[in-house]
This record gives C-alpha cells, sequence and structure tokens, in this order.
C-alpha cells in the first residue's frame, strides 16, 4: 500500500464523485468532534502527513458506500513506518502524558459510563484470536467494575465468561410446583453477575457469588495506585514496541508500527478530554464496543486483489471469507464467490452470532442461499429486518440511541455484506435510515424514537417502492400501443406489473421473452404472463437478432441509474439495449427512482458482482454436457459468471422513473430536483 | 438468537436392558468412558448454546443426572434439569416444561445423539425457511444400528426403526412426507394434496431422524395442547405437522405474520417457479447432514458397542482425547504387564491394570479395571472396577460395573449386568447376563 493510493482508498475508488454532488453536510451532533479531531492529528504529526482529516471520513462514511470506513489507525500507520524510530519515541512520550493526572480525571467519567452488555458482545463477537483489543485491556477492565455496580446481569453476558472465577451454587428450589408442572432445578450456573432469577415455586433468589464484580471491586485500588500500574505498563509496552521495531524487517515492523500507533491513538483520546469530556464520551462510545461493525471496511470500496488490505479485513471480519479458486484475473478486485464455504460457516456459527438480529441473520441467510433476490425484494426484505431489529431495540443506559442504534445497523449491514454484496438501491435505503436515525430528537423519548423510525421505513418502503412501481406503471402504459411487439428481458418486476396491466387496459399486443443462462429467469416470468392470458415468445439470447426485426418496443428494468445515465442492471442487458439501438427499436428503462445513484460508471468491470462459476460449467437436464467438470483443477481455466453489465447511456431512449419519463442524459435532474430532501431524505 | 434448547435425556431405558441399571440410567452411560448424555451438552456447548433445560424421566435419575451435572459442568453451563414421571413420553415431557419456554423457537435435541453436526445448522436453516419444524437427518449408518425387535411405543430408547421413509421436495429442504419404519406395511400411502402441490417427491429409505428438532413455539405448544394424545414427538407430533403442513388446524393464530405493517408481500415475484407453494400454512423442512459428518443415536445395545468403537475408532475428534501414536487412548497410570498389546482404536483408562499376554483390540476399558494374564479382549466395552481373571475371551460384549469375570469365562456377544459375577469356566454367546 503505498500513499498515493490513500485518498483513493478512502473515498470509494470505484467512484468518481461529480463536483457538485457532493454527499450531505455532516450533521450537527458530529461536527463538534471535528475541532477535536484537528487538534489531535496537530499533535502528533505523524498522523497528520498520510492521513485525511476527519471530516472526508465522514462524507465518505455517508455517501453509497454506507458502511464504515475503518478509523485512520491503519492510514497512521503507514505514517509512521515511513518515520521510523522517530514516531516510536513520540508517542512514547505520549503515553506518559496520557498518564498525567489531570487527564486522568477526564478520561475516568466516559469509561465507567460504559454498559458492559454492550462491551461483552463486542468482545464475544470477534472470532479472530488476533484482535487488537490489548491496547485497550485496562479500560476493560474498568467495564467489568462498572459493570456489576449498575447490575446489568443477563444470561448473555454471563456466556461471555465462560470460565469466570468464582464458585457455583446449587440453587435448590423449593419444589411448590403443580404436579403437572415438572419443577426446574438449577444444576450448575454459570456464574457471572447477581441476578435474580423468578420461578413458578416462588422467587428465589439464587445464591450467587460475587463472581467476577467481586473480584474486581476487592482490587479497587485506589487512583493513584492503578495510575502507577497503568503507567509501568504502558511504558513497557512502548519500549517493546520500539524495540522490536528496530529488529524486525520491514512487514514487521509495519506491524509494530500499527500498534504504536494504535497506542498513539489511544493516547490521543484522552488528551482530548481537556477540550470537552463529551465530546470524548462520544468517541469512545463510538469507536469501543463495536470494534466489527466500525473495522469492517466497506466491500465496495475494497479492492480484493489488493492483499495486504484482503488480510487485514479478513482478521476484522465478523464472519470468515473464504479463498476463491481461479478467479478471473480482470475481476479480482471484487468479491469473490464463496457460497458454499460461507453457507456453511454462518450456520455452524448460528449462535455464536448473538448480536446479529435474528431477522437480520434470516435475511442474510436468504440473500446467501439466493431464496430473496432481485433488487426491490432484497432492499424490502432488508428493511423490515432492520424495522423488527429496531422493535426489539432498547438503548443500553448512558447511551444515545443516535450513535448506538447506528452502530448496531452498521454491524447488521456488514454482516449482510458478508453474506452478499450489496446492491446500490440497498445502499441508499441503508443511508436514509442512518440519517433517519442520526436526525432523531434527542429529547424525544425512546418509544417515541422507535416508533418515529419504523413508521419512516414504512414510507420509505411504501413510498420509494410500491407507489413508485405504480406510477411507474401508470406512465409506462401510455407507452404500449395496440399492435405493438414488447422485448422483455431478465425479470423485472416493475415490468412484470405494466405488461399485466396493459392487458387489464385491453390493450393488443405481443411479448417476446429473451432469456439466457444460468438463471433463466424470465422462465418465472414467462409463466406468470402465460397464465396470465398474454401471447407470448420465448427465446434466449442467442437469438436477439433475429427476433429484434418484429419488435417495436423494448422494456427493461434496472438495478441502478447512474448520473451519466449509465443503466446498471443483470447482466446481458447491455446486449439488448445495443442490438435494439442498432434496429432503432426504442429502448424504455423503468427504474425506481431510490435506485438512483450519484456515482458515475463507465464500465462494469470496475463494480460488478460474482456469481457461482459452477451454474455457468452445469446444463441443466444435461449430464452428458460434462467437459467442464473438475474446471478448477487446470490452473488455465477459469469460469466468469457476472451478475450485472453497464448499459451506456447512448443506447437507451427514455427512463420511465415515478418522477415522470425523461431522457438518459436528464438523470442528473433527477438529483437536482429530487436529490437530498426527496429522494433520499 | 432467541432460541431455547430442550435436551430430552430419559431415563431408564428398556431397551438398554441389562446395561442400565439403578446406579447407571441411560444418560450416563459411558461412550469412550464419558456419560453419553455429555456429547450433546457439549455439542450444544461448542455453539455457543450454554442455557439448557434438561428433562429427565423420574425423580431420582433427575437427582443423579443433576449431580453430575452440576459436578461436570460448573461455570460451563447453565442447566436446569427437569424431572417428569416416567411413561409419559417425549410429548408428554415437553408438556411438562412448557411453561418454561418463551423463545420463538425452540431445540429439542435427544439426549442419546452422538454427533458432529453442529446445531446451529439445524437452526439456521430453519430460521432461513422461517419452518415450523425442522429436523435433522443423516445418512442411516452402514452396520444398521439396530435389529428390528423393535418395542415401539416405548418412547425414550425406542428402537429405530430400520427403514425410516421420507419424502423430500427437490431442493431437498421440505419434508413432505415420513414414516417410521415400524409403520410402513407393503405400500407407502401419500397424500395426494402434498404430491399435487409440489409435482415431484423424492422419496428416501436411507435417511435417519437424528432426534434434533427445531419447532416454532407457538406452533409446538399448540400442537401439544389441542392434541392431549400425542405421546412421543417423533411419532406422533412429528409427522402430525407434516401430514398437515396443506391444511393445517392450528394455522395462522399460531404462526404470527409480519404484522407490523400494511406492506403487502405481492411484490416478492422473483421467487423460483417450482417455489410457488401457494397454499402452504406451514412448512415442514429437513436439514441433511452432511456425509461427513458423524451422527449416531444410543438407543440400543447394538448401538451402544458401535458407537464406543466409533467414538474411539474412526469419529475419534468426538472423544476428546488425544490420540497417541498407536492410535489408541492410554492413561498414563495404566499398568500393562509384559508382551500385552494394545492395538490400535483402544482405550485404557485411569489405574486400570492388565496382566501378561493380554491382547486387547477395539476395545473400551474403563477406570480400575483388573485384568489377569492371557485375556483377549475384542470389540468390547469393559466399564468401570471389572475384575476380570486369567485366561478369558471377551468379544463383542459389554461388561457392566463391578462385574466380576473368574477363570476361563468365555463370552461372545453377551451383556453383563452391573455386579454379575460369572463363575470359572463358563461360557456364553449372545446372552443377556444380570441380576434379577
Amino acid at each position: 500500500m503505498d500513499s498515493r493510493r490513500l485518498p483513493r482508498a478512502v473515498i470509494d475508488p470505484k467512484v468518481r464523485q461529480v463536483g457538485f454532488f457532493t454527499s450531505c453536510d455532516p450533521p450537527p451532533a458530529r461536527s463538534l468532534s471535528v475541532p477535536a479531531d484537528t487538534g489531535a492529528s496537530a499533535i502528533v504529526p505523524t498522523d497528520m502527513s498520510s492521513s485525511p482529516p476527519l471530516t472526508d471520513i465522514y462524507i465518505t462514511n455517508n455517501s453509497f458506500s454506507s458502511v464504515r470506513i475503518p478509523p485512520p489507525r491503519q492510514v497512521s500507520a503507514e505514517g509512521l513506518h515511513s518515520l521510523g524510530r522517530a514516531a516510536g519515541s513520540t508517542t512514547s512520550v505520549f503515553a506518559h502524558d496520557v498518564l498525567s493526572p489531570h487527564c486522568w480525571e477526564g478520561i475516568q467519567m466516559p469509561i465507567g459510563s460504559y454498559n458492559s452488555s454492550e462491551f461483552m458482545q463486542g468482545k464475544s463477537s470477534m472470532l479472530s484470536p488476533s484482535s487488537s483489543r490489548f491496547d485497550d485491556i485496562d479500560f476493560s477492565e474498568e467495564e467489568a467494575t462498572s459493570a456489576c455496580l449498575i447490575r446489568t446481569g443477563s444470561g448473555k453476558e454471563a456466556a461471555a465468561f465462560p470460565r469466570s472465577s468464582g464458585e457455583v451454587m446449587m440453587a435448590i428450589k423449593s419444589g411448590a410446583n403443580a404436579p403437572a408442572k415438572s419443577a426446574l432445578k438449577t444444576a450448575s450456573v454459570v456464574k457471572a453477575l447477581p441476578e435474580v432469577t423468578e420461578k413458578d415455586g416462588g422467587t428465589s433468589i439464587e445464591k450467587q457469588n460475587e463472581g467476577i464484580g467481586a473480584a474486581r471491586s476487592k482490587q479497587k485500588t485506589t487512583k493513584a495506585e492503578r495510575r502507577a500500574i497503568q503507567e509501568v505498563q504502558r511504558a513497557a509496552k512502548a519500549a517493546a514496541k520500539d524495540a522490536g521495531k528496530g529488529a524486525k524487517s520491514t512487514f514487521a515492523s509495519s506491524g509494530g508500527a500499527l500498534a504504536v500507533a494504535k497506542q498513539a491513538k489511544s493516547a490521543i483520546l484522552p488528551s482530548q478530554t481537556k477540550y470537552g469530556s463529551s465530546v470524548a464520551s462520544e468517541r469512545r462510545v463510538d469507536r469501543n464496543p463495536d470494534k466489527d461493525g466500525k473495522k469492517d471496511v466497506s466491500q465496495s470500496s475494497m479492492q480484493f486483489d489488493d492483499k495486504s488490505r484482503v488480510e487485514k479485513a479478513k482478521r476484522r471480519a465478523a464472519v470468515g471469507h473464504f479463498e476463491a479458486r481461479n478467479s478471473v484475473e480482470l475481476f479480482r478486485h471484487l468479491p469473490q464467490y464463496e457460497h458454499g464455504p460461507q453457507l456453511q460457516y454462518l450456520e455452524s456459527k448460528f449462535f455464536h452470532l448473538d448480536h446479529i438480529h435474528p431477522s437480520v441473520y434470516k435475511v442474510g441467510l436468504q440473500y446467501l442461499t439466493g431464496s430473496t433476490s432481485g433488487g426491490n425484494a432484497r432492499c424490502k426484505e432488508m428493511l423490515l429486518a432492520f424495522q423488527e431489529a429496531v422493535m426489539d431495540y432498547s438503548t443500553p443506559p448512558e447511551k444515545t440511541p443516535a450513535r448506538d442504534l447506528t452502530s448496531k445497523i452498521s454491524s447488521y449491514v456488514s454482516f449482510l455484506i458478508a453474506c452478499r454484496p450489496l446492491s446500490i438501491s440497498m445502499g441508499n435505503a441503508i443511508r436514509f435510515l442512518k440519517n433517519r436515525i442520526a436526525k432523531l430528537d434527542h429529547n424525544i423519548s425512546e418509544s417515541e424514537a422507535k416508533s418515529n423510525l419504523l413508521s419512516d421505513i414504512d414510507r420509505f418502503i411504501n413510498e420509494k417502492i410500491i407507489v413508485a412501481d405504480k406510477v411507474i406503471v401508470h406512465h409506462a402504459v401510455t407507452k404500449i400501443r395496440d399492435g405493438d411487439v414488447l422485448l422483455i428481458y431478465g425479470h423485472s418486476t416493475v415490468v412484470e406489473m405494466i405488461l399485466l396491466q396493459a392487458h387489464e387496459l385491453g390493450k393488443q399486443f405481443r411479448i417476446v421473452v429473451v432469456d439466457s443462462r444460468p438463471k433463466l429467469e424470465g422462465k418465472a416470468l414467462l409463466r406468470k404472463l402465460v397464465m396470465k392470458g398474454l401471447s407470448c415468445t420465448y427465446t434466449h439470447l442467442n437469438a436477439i437478432s433475429y427476433i429484434m426485426h418484429e419488435v417495436t418496443r423494448v422494456f427493461l428494468g434496472a438495478s441502478s441509474i447512474l448520473s451519466n445515465g449509465t443503466i446498471y442492471s443483470r447482466v446481458g442487458t447491455a446486449c439488448v439495449a445495443m442490438v435494439s439501438h442498432t434496429f432503432r427499436v426504442p429502448v424504455l428503462i423503468c427504474c425506481e427512482a431510490y435506485k438512483f445513484n450519484e456515482r458515475v460508471l463507465l464500465d462494469s468491470i470496475c463494480s460488478n458482482e460474482l456469481g457461482d462459476p459452477d451454474v455457468i460449467s452445469k446444463v441443466h437436464g444435461r449430464d452428458g454436457l460434462n467437459d467442464l467438470e473438475n474446471w478448477s483443477d487446470h490452473e488455465n481455466l477459469q469460469l466468469l459468471n457476472l451478475f450485472y453489465d453497464a448499459t451506456p447511456s447512448d443506447y437507451v431512449s427514455m427512463i420511465v422513473t415515478e418522477h415522470g419519463m425523461i431522457p438518459p442524459t436528464s438523470v442528473p435532474v433527477i438529483f437536482r430536483e429530487y436529490g437530498r430532501d426527496q429522494l433520499f431524505f | 438468537m432467541d432460541f431455547q434448547v430442550v435436551v430430552m435425556a430419559g431415563g431408564y431405558s428398556k431397551n438398554l436392558v441389562p446395561l442400565v441399571s439403578q446406579e447407571m440410567p441411560k444418560p450416563l452411560l459411558p461412550v469412550a468412558n464419558r456419560p453419553v448424555l455429555s456429547y450433546v451438552l457439549e455439542l450444544l456447548e461448542a455453539s455457543n448454546l450454554k442455557d439448557l433445560i434438561v428433562v429427565v424421566e423420574g425423580e431420582d435419575v433427575a437427582l443423579r443426572v443433576g449431580g453430575w451435572i452440576s459436578g461436570a459442568y460448573v461455570d460451563r453451563l447453565h442447566v436446569e434439569v427437569a424431572a417428569v414421571p416416567e411413561e409419559v413420553g417425549t410429548a408428554g415431557a415437553l408438556r411438562a416444561v412448557a411453561h418454561h419456554l418463551t423463545a420463538k423457537d425452540i431445540l429439542v435435541v435427544s439426549g442419546d445423539l452422538v454427533s458432529d453436526v453442529p446445531p446451529g445448522a439445524v437452526a439456521a436453516t430453519h430460521r432461513r425457511l422461517d419452518a415450523a419444524v425442522t429436523a435433522l437427518l443423516c445418512i442411516t449408518p452402514v452396520s444398521g444400528p439396530s435389529e428390528s425387535v423393535s418395542s415401539v411405543g416405548k418412547d425414550k430408547g425406542r428402537k429405530l426403526p430400520r427403514a425410516n421413509i421420507v419424502g423430500l421436495d427437490h431442493t431437498r429442504q421440505y419434508l413432505l412426507h415420513v414414516a417410521a419404519g415400524a409403520e410402513v406395511g407393503k405400500d407407502i400411502k401419500i397424500q395426494k394434496s402434498i404430491l399435487r402441490a409440489n409435482d415431484q417427491m423424492e422419496i428416501r429409505a436411507d435417511l435417519m431422524d437424528a432426534h434434533m428438532y427445531a419447532f416454532q413455539r407457538t406452533i409446538l405448544q399448540e400442537v401439544l395442547d389441542q392434541k392431549e394424545m400425542f405421546h412421543s414427538i417423533k411419532h406422533d407430533v412429528f409427522p402430525y405437522l407434516v401430514r398437515t403442513q396443506l391444511r393445517s388446524e392450528i394455522s395462522d393464530k399460531g404462526a404470527p405474520k409480519n404484522g407490523l405493517n400494511g406492506v403487502d408481500y405481492t411484490l416478492n415475484g422473483s421467487e423460483p417457479a417450482s417455489e410457488i407453494l401457494t397454499n402452504r400454512t406451514h412448512k415442514c423442512c429437513a436439514y441433511i447432514a452432511n456425509k461427513s459428518k458423524y451422527c449416531s443415536r444410543l438407543n440400543s445395545v447394538q448401538a451402544f458397542c458401535d458407537i464406543n468403537r466409533d467414538v474411539v475408532g474412526e469419529a475419534g475428534h468426538l472423544s476428546g482425547y488425544s490420540f497417541s501414536a498407536q492410535n489408541n487412548i492410554v492413561h498414563p497410570s495404566a499398568e500393562l504387564g509384559s508382551k500385552t498389546t494394545v492395538g490400535p482404536q483402544c482405550m485404557l483408562d485411569e489405574g486400570s491394570k492388565l496382566g501378561d499376554k493380554c491382547s486387547v483390540k477395539r476395545s473400551v476399558i474403563g477406570r480400575h479395571c483388573r485384568i489377569g494374564s492371557n485375556v483377549k479382549i475384542f470389540n468390547s466395552v469393559v466399564m468401570n472396577h471389572v475384575t476380570i481373571e486369567d485366561g478369558c475371551f471377551i468379544q463383542g460384549s459389554v461388561i457392566c460395573n463391578n462385574a466380576q469375570l473368574q477363570e476361563r469365562v468365555v463370552l461372545k456377544d453377551c451383556q453383563v449386568g452391573a455386579g454379575y459375577v460369572l463363575t470359572v469356566g463358563s461360557e456364553y454367546k449372545s446372552e443377556p447376563l444380570s441380576k434379577k
């Protein structure tokens, strides 16, 4: 990773942002932290040298990718690496600085107010042993203490202390149960925090040892003592890093520098508390509790052929990734298809992924197995799952729902990405949701905030998908005349609705359904159309130039429409559009406005999705056609199964959206007129 | 993940006489010198399921099992033991603990399962397909788990019938038909309506029901409440749910639909054509375990021997022990006489003593056994504190705790009950031997 690459990595690499369409401004809550951050980076010059200011990061955070960009630690690691030992010495100075008394006073407040359940979840969710948590170990102790003070004893937390020290008492119950009912007797208890269990036979408070809580509180020492201990630990750590760095080779030393940088970062944080503890506490809340949400690099912004980056992401990811075989050179930067092992992995880890809401988990698995597909369906299922998650959400004490819920949603999103890369429309929907959460009024009660969010999601589904489809149908039906021959490709729900509506209106027309392997989605559509009594012709994409002679209109759906008018849609769409352009047949693209994106895409290489290569090697119903069996054994053979392609705007006659029918060159108008306020937020 | 786990541990199983006794109920029968229940508990623990309800038949068994669990799983699991009267059946046992069940879905696991199939896979399939019930099916072991002298209706540890008939749809996800082997006569009757709704059905006889079910709680409780007669999960509840999947009486009130908004679902038009199973009221699904996974149930004497052999042999990773270079497990405190050989796939536990010129092959020997000289033990299980005197020959047998074999006893395919004494020179073949 050279420094030249950095700004591209932070801004989405596949996106060229058009100048005047920048993302939204940082909301006021966040803007507070900006001066503090710049101040911090001014303190450590190495940080400044390579890391962009945090405001940049915030913007990308809010842009299409919608998944959190990692904190600039890695970035600063590079800087440190280049500066070598000097950086190490600076940080050690800071380590001392942190521990000076007045700083300690500052830092203690936000730490003590942590909710431990959040913390424990984060911790248990980190499946990779090579976690970087140990830098924060001194904080975690504090949290355990505070947890036992606020008594948030729940089963989950108990599970998070699998081998806690503390003896187990058998809670023998008074067997005053009705004879038909059986008495439950606690045979063994995982000991953690004191909790009151209520049972049938009467409320019995299980006698419990204080467990960790007691052990910790007994250890509770005076502030001065703790400070001294920490100081020693930090100094030792810094020294070790420093020494190790000198000895190791370049790669290893960059690892060391990373750790030092992390330390420097954590050193900076307390120093910020001088400026205002509220800022610091917010930042800490953001940073600590769910690492996995924060650290997952957005897949859309990640180059999967960049080995070191993939390695890093893999180490951090909440759910693992698997190596793909024989990937195609040109498409190595995309997330490789890995359905089989990924599904097995997720299934076996079902009960480990406790921090993922069950409904989100379900939707994720449905994406993975392909039982939910299609832009609208996927987006809607995701929103409904989020709705359920919001419904079950309760803000942990001492946290603002806006912050905590956003990080929760982010971790859900990173889970969904692990199942299948997000579509652009889903990115927009997530952006919408996060924006609504960020704009929640701090003064309203939690239940009110939740109901607001729920109705917001409902509204989004209703307005942007359902009503939008109806309006599009209304517009597009006017373009169908008696005697038309319409060509359709793929399986777009909105196109299907248009055809059915036109048929209901009594228009006389014929349909040519063009299909392609391996998905053969046209078959399902064909079946529905024929059942409704429409007259259809079914053919494959190979015959398109033959059939195009008789066609008078082409109706296509789209996965996304980009601001230069490029249509991002099911692979094969570009081919259909080009042939019909050659034959001078008008091409109408039907797409809801929430699928529009401000990016500019010139080809289908830099942004795409890879499917299972095996499905193109097998032909259904023709078992004799097995020439490609064991294809992965051949080193010089690669199979490519692309999901999407990009149709240049030249081949498109008209785009039908709920805002009206527009030529593809007018897509930016939609952004200008309906963007920002109405389209997404 | 909103799952609750109920482990059906059972009690004294009639099928396992004479192995089970007052001191040794079925959940505590040793498999590679660990109680069989521990395999399930550890499987669940590995899946991060730490809140368990263990249902045991009989008060005194419950005391024993509870005592063992609290000793062995201190700090590791949160286990609650419920005692139910004997002969209430698995369905009755579930009814008895029903008031403790609150989660959205319930995972019911048989306590005699020895397997490495992750329960999460079953649960994930259940969730993904939004099923009413999901069953774990696995390939029936080749050796055939039991002789079909079954006594169906003895609910715990009933014999697994020889051929289970399972009907699956073409995606092998939905269960369309189940019939336990004992109920299958010459003909299989299949509901026309189900067949019609699915176009095609795949009938398989090589799948075994592993007794791990994920139920939707509301549906399960409704069935248990409505059908007072239902005795066992496998024979009554589960087939009932599969049978009624198209016309369920428990219907929608059991399964709360997504009532949170007025958005209709008709937009989701992109389902594969074959999956338009329109009028299905609840889905019955199956998770078919991979062939490479081990899965077996200890529900007969034969299965007990098989599992013991497998766990120290081919499925060694289940036992939790590390094998030596000779592919066997010999505790350091075990003493071997001169010219004594312990073959591969054997286990010799703490404090056992073998005399000279013994030969042990594919067998499990428990703690503190005293074995004389010139003893041959093949394919057998010897539990704890057994005394075997010189010149005995033991093949394919199970010898329970504290039994005593005097000199030159020859046993073939026998089961010796706890504390039984075999006199000098006696020979037995294929007999259960125990104190009356």
